[in-house]
């Protein structure tokens, strides 16, 4: 399916789940397509980077369940940084490890998972977490972080099958496979789709992440993950990635940015983008 | 080779943060700090593991900015988080601000629904205090930073462990506070800031005056030791032959 398609299974007010991490192996095609849907409203689950930003600065997201919102080597998101200081942006905001442990309890149906993570920090009273006494001799107390269940997932991976098993190259898998067992559907981009066959020569089983009973649609978009890294086929695109901060930095750059590059379809933004690197060299 | 400046002694106090340490991860924030975490692998503490900021556990220890060369081990998000939960880690964090009891902050400056200034967020702050040994790098030693209360508890003090019970106290400490100024710990029975040492050339003046809550500087207190030949040739040649530590500390 395209990347149109997927997104029209959405719903406003959902919970989405947007898989990669910082600006790294992000969903970009996907989030571009929901940026020209009018869904909206979202809570999002994300480890945050440039997908929360455009999304934000669209103005479609009503709640982030987050713990950092980064672009990694610009450390600060500039569109998220925007919007909370307007108080636009409500955050849920956990550790690392209860984004972990969140999507874990989701995908095993279960109502929380206990961690020591998030004890005596400020996260405890502002996320409205309870602990949990094990029952054992120990009699310890954690912190019982909920299940982060989605109604949908969006994740991109180098490589596909039509059927929905999917397949990561590079060093780090993410959270990208909890993601798609924690929602009730979930849709993968993928570099290139191909035949079943094709993914033993190119990596052991280990590298395959996700598994096609917990994906409802592949969209093939190739550069999907742009402009956020998607090694081992491309790397960040760091001019571009510069050039969004700077423009998200003003209001009329951004307006500008925005006519340029995320006014058409997918491929007008490959198309504007070629034009950009052409012009940077 | 002539004497060390202050981001030099930087480096080598941060690298005696993980003295002792053993086998476990070091996880250096910052260029001063991974500078540091390297020294000590190369010379005191060689059974340290270390990363290439990614997924891979490295062996060699390359150059600031340059690639690692042999891989010893794989650790992606996922398992770094195990390992942290785990204990077998000691990392070095940032902090947009500290208080007196070890509090810190990365994730607003301001309150919860409209902060005046949105940062990073919790990131990992909380399974590293509450897990395994904890310090922090202040290459900015300013009352802004090291202030009297945090806006935000991100990685969490002692008595804020203390107040949450055994759970949190029973893995929580934090060994050291290295700025551009001092070295700084909690050795005291009330587990309040104080000065361990003071730089080569800073006061004890400059360091209250540079501190937001009033601070604990020993009559007696020791200088930070210099470091030695071998270590500024390490840091100078082998560790930071581009200078880039110098972006961190002022000169």
């Amino acid at each position: 399916m395209t990347a149109d398609e997927a997104v029209s299974r959405l719903e406003s007010g959902m919970t989405v789940g947007i898989g990669g991490w910082g600006s790294r192996r992000k969903p970009m095609a996907l989030v571009r397509a929901l940026l020209r849907s009018d869904v909206r409203d979202l809570t999002v689950v994300s480890c945050g980077g440039p997908d929360v930003g455009l999304l934000a600065a669209a103005g479609r997201i009503r709640k982030l369940v987050a713990a950092f919102t980064t672009l990694d080597s610009i450390p600060l998101e500039p569109h998220f940084r925007a919007a909370r200081q307007r108080g636009e942006l409500e955050l849920m905001e956990l550790d690392e490890a209860m984004i972990l442990w969140g999507l874990t309890a989701a995908a095993h149906r279960l109502p929380f998972l206990p961690v020591r993570a998030g004890l005596g920090s400020d996260l405890m009273t502002a996320g409205g977490l309870r602990t949990v006494t094990s029952p054992y001799e120990d009699g310890e107390e954690f912190a019982a972080v909920p299940a982060l269940t989605l109604d949908v997932a969006l994740v991109h991976l180098n490589r596909a099958d039509a059927r929905g098993n999917a397949q990561y190259l590079g060093p780090d898998p993410y959270f990208d496979d909890l993601f798609c067992e924690a929602a009730r559907e979930a849709y993968v981009s993928c570099e290139r789709v191909v035949a079943t066959a094709e993914f033993a020569p190119a990596g052991g089983p280990q590298t395959l992440l996700v598994r096609r009973h917990c994906v409802s649609g592949v969209v093939e978009a190739h550069g999907g993950a742009h402009f956020t890294s998607c090694v081992p086929d491309y790397g960040r695109d760091e001019a571009f990635q510069a050039a969004y901060a700077e423009a998200a930095a003003d209001p009329a750059a951004w307006r500008e940015f925005t006519g340029r590059f995320l006014s058409g379809d997918e491929g007008a933004y490959r198309a504007a983008v070629a034009d950009f690197t052409g012009e940077a060299a | 080779m002539s004497g060390a400046g202050r981001a030099e002694v930087c480096v080598v106090a941060c690298a005696e943060a993980w003295r002792g340490d053993g086998e476990i991860l070091a996880s250096p924030m910052g260029l001063v700090p991974t500078a540091g975490a390297r020294l000590a692998k190369l010379t005191f503490s060689p059974e340290l593991l270390l990363t290439d900021g990614e997924a891979t556990l490295v062996a060699d220890v390359p150059a600031l900015g340059a690639p690692a060369r042999v891989a010893e081990g794989w650790l992606p998000f996922r398992r770094h988080l195990a390992l942290a939960a785990g204990g077998k880690r000691h990392v070095m964090m940032g902090a947009s601000q500290l208080d007196r009891h070890g509090n810190q902050n990365i994730s607003r400056i301001g309150g919860p629904e409209r902060p005046a200034r949105q940062l990073l967020g919790v990131r990992g702050a909380t399974v590293n205090t509450l897990n395994h040994p904890t310090s922090y790098w202040i290459p900015r030693h300013t009352p802004r930073v090291l202030v009297e209360r945090v806006d935000m508890v991100c990685g969490v003090g002692y008595d804020r462990a203390a107040a949450a019970g055994p759970s949190a106290t029973r893995f929580h400490g934090i060994r050291c506070v290295v700025t551009d100024l001092a070295v700084l710990d909690f050795e005291r029975p009330d587990r309040t800031m104080r000065v361990r040492s003071l730089h080569p050339g800073v006061t004890a003046e400059e360091v209250r005056a540079a501190t937001g809550f009033p601070l604990d500087v020993p009559a007696d207190v020791p200088r930070t030791r210099m470091p030695t030949a071998g270590e500024l040739r390490l840091i100078r040649e082998v560790i930071d032959p581009d200078g880039l530590r110098a972006r961190e500390v002022r000169a």
